[in-house]
């Protein structure tokens, strides 16, 4: 196995005009699984620690390599939150945002993060950089549109921010568990609600018909709450898997969505 | 003997003491050389074919691939088996390398041995093996109607025509449990150059390893010498063979030492598991609660392969009901073939499934009686000068179940929480629920295990201890699993010879007899009762020789004076005594299932507090309180260790732990998925220990680290319906069963018996 160390971006994207099929590898808490696994056995690694620019993390440029300890310390509380459920302290000192993008798994918790922000992915190549926003990025289970020989340099988060913003995972440990349901939601102050749901979709997903139901008023009452929960559960599209039944997901999807809001509406 | 323990100040490091293990700190900061770091100059690295289909003919197994690869010295089949090609305890019907027929999901199918880890793994996927795939039997049902049982038990007592006025029925369902010991099997064999092997590899009992793998491997028993091991973790799952044929069969083939190391993945198929269950009950009881009848038929899911599911399916039956009076049983215990993954001892074996399903029954004839589960409980509770339910026997030595219900009962309920620390709801980091959100339940379960090997086996434990001028050791085969042998064999001798200056040497199987299995509760009796008298035999020996009245790390004393020091007492040679302990015989059961079966029995009482969030199906275990019978708490630390961590596995098999079975398939072979309790999700746990001497035990000891896990599972599912109302016949209990759970069949009981299915 062949391994490069750049330094800069520069030079881990000239790596891949040598090894065009050479393999990213950031923090390794999904890739090393894969080849312990035997799933995958990279000809290439291109190790990106040592990148500074994918360290940057500037207002709102996250880099890909911030790392999970990283963005638990950071100044956005729903992104600090979901930091803290990511595996174990050893898995968050390792494992970066980037890295959660790469993988695109339907439960990865970062994603609702970035799809409840409407956060744009900058990916570079050696031709030069493109921006995909979160749903053009995330194609797929697993799928992301990222092409050969292109790096995720970060993602660039949106200039207003809503201080109200939560999020919560629903698993079966009380931590270092992998989400069957997680879900971000943002609210301005004026009410416009955005709500991200992980794990009950082939990608992350919004539940746009809860949103618009909330966005219109400033204290929703409890039954437009039971009805914001019914629709979250009628907007997911989850399935039956080792972890979580369909009609678990589904239910549980609803609730974690509306105490998410919740958390957002206390005073 | 007793008299002179008595009459000395107790030694340094004795019984009584919370002496250290000397492994603890090693083992936690990584310094300890588990079984999976050995290494040996010039070792190959050995790995495993596995056919992944749950049923399938094999019908061709080619290994040329895999030779052709530069790096690979050899690649055997069952062919290549040099002597008998079955493997198993009781009965040899597990093939070393499947044969004709692949009967569980991972199966071994070939081995080969490489220059490293990585070409090993690759030559073996380089293995052609071409099946023929077949229906997986895998129902339990389906499995009894077909005939497919190792071992039916039954258990005939009292009169069929006997009824109580109140009755309660159910079915109830344990899921496949894997001990998931933190250390995956890995072992090495290394050739001594004349023919024969060292061989180290995952064991609770070197000796009937050798039994197996002299015979596999057509090796005299004095060519192979089966060396303790440093291991990860047991509960059980050790007892049976699993990679020592393979890496012998490759380093007698090769003359090379052959290692081999499981992955976690690998592991998952490669150790055995806890049976699941398929119980169904029915009790009988008066008005005032006394329990009139008890019929329960279970079927123990045990896998392809025998292994011990004859002796598992045996204490599923004889404990069916649990430690309470009864005279009127009837319980049919199936122990079924199947191509589910082979199923063996763990940690309870096979009290566990029935002490689930009988202590839901107490709860719900409780509910039927209007009566406090407790009172119910203590009004039958089983005790000395009683019979056990099932088998008739009489009960002889003391056996304080009241004592652990009242002892628990009595340690008071934690505060009800009011915080609002995500860590302290459930959820947990996810933050997912509000504390107005949560409803506390407790509840309680009881359990009860008998200690040692039963049925008339011939239960024995070898010790030797020397005296030398440098002081005493005490050889055994006895195997340190993780609970504690390593400073009970020490403190024991100790306490008897009355010297602080003792260490235990733990032998391989050419050093010493068989020490017999570290399972079934037996060593800190067994290998301890065989310490105690050789050292009392050694320290008799001393004072003997030198005349006197007392022995410590000086010598021997006479009135108050030195008269001989060690080293002139052991001057023609080390003062040295060998034993072979036995417990008292037991029977085995007649056609009824009656008969003195056993040696002695323990008890153990749990009280589980938790908090459930009922929208989410959500549970956090807060605490659980358990009141313990130790006999005599010889290492207290290690008593508490053992409950803290029985009490973990327990729990986490009524809320988390399950191996996911899809027809044969696991479908979460992996940490990731089969969830284990992390620290925040083990409750706190409060131990009051019940300390009524055992009248054969050393020092009034009891094997006592069994029951832990046993009623923890009962007791989280008590607190559980407690808290929701719900039937939850099934462990463990996923969220979807409190969420969103299986609307009643068609019944017009509120808890229909049948609610749990599968
Ligand atoms: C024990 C454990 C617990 C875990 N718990 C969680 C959890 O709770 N929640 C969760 O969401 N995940 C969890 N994970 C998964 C994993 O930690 C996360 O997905 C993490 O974000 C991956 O980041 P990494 O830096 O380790 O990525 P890597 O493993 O290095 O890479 C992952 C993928 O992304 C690609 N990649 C990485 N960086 C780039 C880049 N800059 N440009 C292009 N491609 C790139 C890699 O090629 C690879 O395909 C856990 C993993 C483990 C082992």
């Amino acid at each position: 196995m062949h391994i490069e160390r750049p330094r800069d971006l520069a030079e881990a994207l000239a790596g891949f005009d040598s090894h065009p099929r050479a393999t990213p590898l950031a923090g390794g808490t999904d890739l090393m699984v894969e080849v312990n696994l035997s799933h995958l056995r990279p000809e290439t690694v291109v190790a990106l620690r040592r990148v500074s620019e994918l360290q940057t993390w500037d207002d709102r440029f996250v880099g890909a390599g911030v790392t999970y300890a990283r963005l638990q310390a950071g100044p956005f509380p729903a992104l600090a939150e979901l930091a803290r459920t990511v595996g174990s302290p050893q898995i968050r000192a390792a494992g970066t945002l980037g890295g959660n993008l790469g993988t695109a798994s339907p439960a990865g918790d970062a994603l609702p993060f970035l799809a409840a922000l409407d956060a744009e992915v900058v990916v570079a190549s050696h031709g030069g950089e493109r921006t995909l926003r979160w749903d053009a990025f995330l194609v797929g289970p697993k799928r992301t549109a990222l092409r050969p020989g292109e790096l995720i340099v970060g993602v660039r988060l949106p200039d207003h921010i809503p201080a109200r913003q939560a999020f919560g995972k629903v698993g079966v440990r009380q931590a270092m568990v992998i989400a069957t349901v997680n879900c971000c939601v943002v609210r301005d102050e004026e009410g416009a609600t955005r709500v991200a749901m992980g794990a009950v979709g082939p990608t992350v997903l919004r539940a746009r018909a809860a949103e618009q139901l909330v966005s219109s008023t400033s204290r929703p009452s409890p039954s437009m709450l039971e009805e914001f929960q019914r629709l979250v559960s009628d907007e997911v599209v989850p399935i039956t898997d080792h972890r979580a039944t369909e009609r678990y997901r589904r239910h549980a999807a609803g609730v974690l969505a509306r105490r998410t809001l919740e958390r957002c509406l206390a005073p | 003997m007793s008299e002179t323990l008595v009459r000395r100040p107790p030694v340094r490091g004795g019984v009584g003491a919370s002496v250290p293990r000397p492994d603890g700190v090693p083992k936690v900061t990584g310094r300890f050389e588990f079984l999976g770091d050995m290494h040996h100059e010039d070792m190959l690295w050995g790995a495993t074919r596995r056919a992944w289909v749950p049923h399938a003919r094999l019908v061709r197994v080619d290994v040329t691939p895999a030779l052709a690869m530069p790096g690979v010295h050899a690649a055997l089949t069952q062919d290549d088996v040099p002597g008998h090609r079955y493997q198993g305890q009781a009965v040899t019907d597990q093939p070393v390398l499947a044969e004709d027929e692949v009967r569980y999901w991972g199966e071994p199918v070939a081995i080969v041995a490489a220059d490293d880890p990585e070409t090993a793994r690759r030559a073996a996927e380089a293995i052609v093996v071409e099946v023929e795939e077949l229906d997986p039997l895998t129902d339990l049902d389906v499995a009894l109607e077909r005939g497919a049982v190792f071992r039916h038990v039954p258990v005939r007592r009292g009169d069929p025509d006997a009824h109580g006025e109140v009755v309660v029925e159910g079915t109830y369902v344990t899921a496949t449990q894997d001990p998931a010991a933190l250390g995956t099997e890995a072992g090495l064999a290394v050739p001594d150059g004349s023919g024969g092997i060292d061989l180290w590899g995952p064991t609770q009992w070197t000796h009937i390893d050798l039994k197996q793998l002299a015979a596999c491997l057509a090796l005299d028993p004095a060519q192979l010498r089966v060396q303790p091991c440093r291991l990860g973790g047991a509960f059980g799952s050790r007892e049976d063979l699993s990679l020592q044929t393979h890496i012998g069969m490759l380093a007698l083939r090769l003359g090379r030492p052959v290692k081999m190391v499981y992955d976690r993945h690998e592991s998952f198929v490669g150790h055995v598991k806890r049976h699941g269950a398929l119980m169904h009950y029915r009790h009988e009881a008066d008005r005032d609660g006394t329990l009139v009848r008890v019929d329960a038929r279970i079927l123990l899911d045990g896998g392809p392969y025998q292994l011990t599911s004859n002796a598992v399916i045996a204490n599923s039956t004889y404990f069916a009901v649990g430690p309470y009076r009864c005279d009127h049983v009837t319980v049919d215990g199936y122990a079924l073939r199947t191509n589910n993954p082979p199923s063996g001892a763990m940690r309870g074996f096979g009290a566990n499934q029935p002490c689930f399903a009988a202590e839901a029954q107490m709860d719900r004839l409780a509910a039927a009686l209007g009566m406090d589960p407790l009172e119910l409980r203590l009004r039958n509770a089983l005790g000395q000068g009683d019979r056990l339910p099932t088998t008739g026997q009489l009960i002889e030595h003391p056996l304080p179940t009241d004592e652990v219900i009242r002892s628990v009962a009595a340690i008071p309920l934690p505060d009800p929480a009011d915080d609002d620390d995500p860590l302290h709801l459930p959820g947990g980091t996810g933050m997912t629920t509000p504390r107005s959100r949560v409803v506390r339940g407790v509840g309680y379960a009881v359990g009860l295990k008998n200690l040692q090997f039963s049925e008339g086996f011939d239960d024995y434990a070898e010790a030797r201890v020397e005296l030398t001028a440098d002081g005493a050791v005490v050889h055994t085969a006895a195997i340190e699993v993780g609970q504690g042998m390593v400073t009970i064999i020490e403190q024991i001798a100790r306490s008897a010879l009355g010297m602080s200056n003792v260490r235990v040497e733990f032998d391989h199987t050419g050093r010493i007899g068989s020490a017999g299995s570290t399972s079934a509760s037996r060593q800190t009796q067994m290998a301890g009762n065989a310490t105690l008298e050789a050292a009392t035999a050694v320290r008799e020996q001393a004072l003997a020789a030198a005349g006197g009245d007392d022995l410590d790390d000086a010598g021997v004393w006479r009135d108050g004076a030195l008269v001989a020091s060690l080293t002139e007492l052991t001057a023609n040679g080390p003062l040295t005594h060998h034993v072979r302990y036995r417990h008292r015989p037991t029977d085995q059961p007649d056609a009824d299932g009656q008969g003195e079966l056993h040696v002695d029995f323990c008890v153990a009482a749990h009280r589980a507090v938790v908090d459930v969030d009922p929208d989410l199906g959500l549970v956090r275990v807060v605490e659980i309180a358990i009141g313990q019978d130790v006999g005599r708490a010889l290492n207290p630390q290690q008593v508490h260790g053992q409950i803290e961590g029985g009490i973990a596995q327990g729990m986490a098999h009524a809320v988390m732990e399950e191996v996911l079975l899809d027809r044969g398939v696991i479908r979460n072979p992996t940490l990731t998925d089969y969830l284990l309790p992390t620290c925040l999700d083990a409750p706190h746990v409060e131990a009051a220990l019940v300390e009524v001497p055992s009248p054969w035990g050393p020092f009034g000891a009891k094997g006592m680290a069994e029951l832990p896990t046993m009623s923890a599972t009962p007791a989280v599912a008590a607190a559980i319906r407690a808290a929701t109302g719900l039937p939850l016949t099934r462990v463990p209990i996923r969220p979807e069963d409190i969420a969103v759970p299986d609307p009643p069949p068609d019944d017009p009981e509120p808890h229909p018996p049948e609610a749990g299915g599968r």
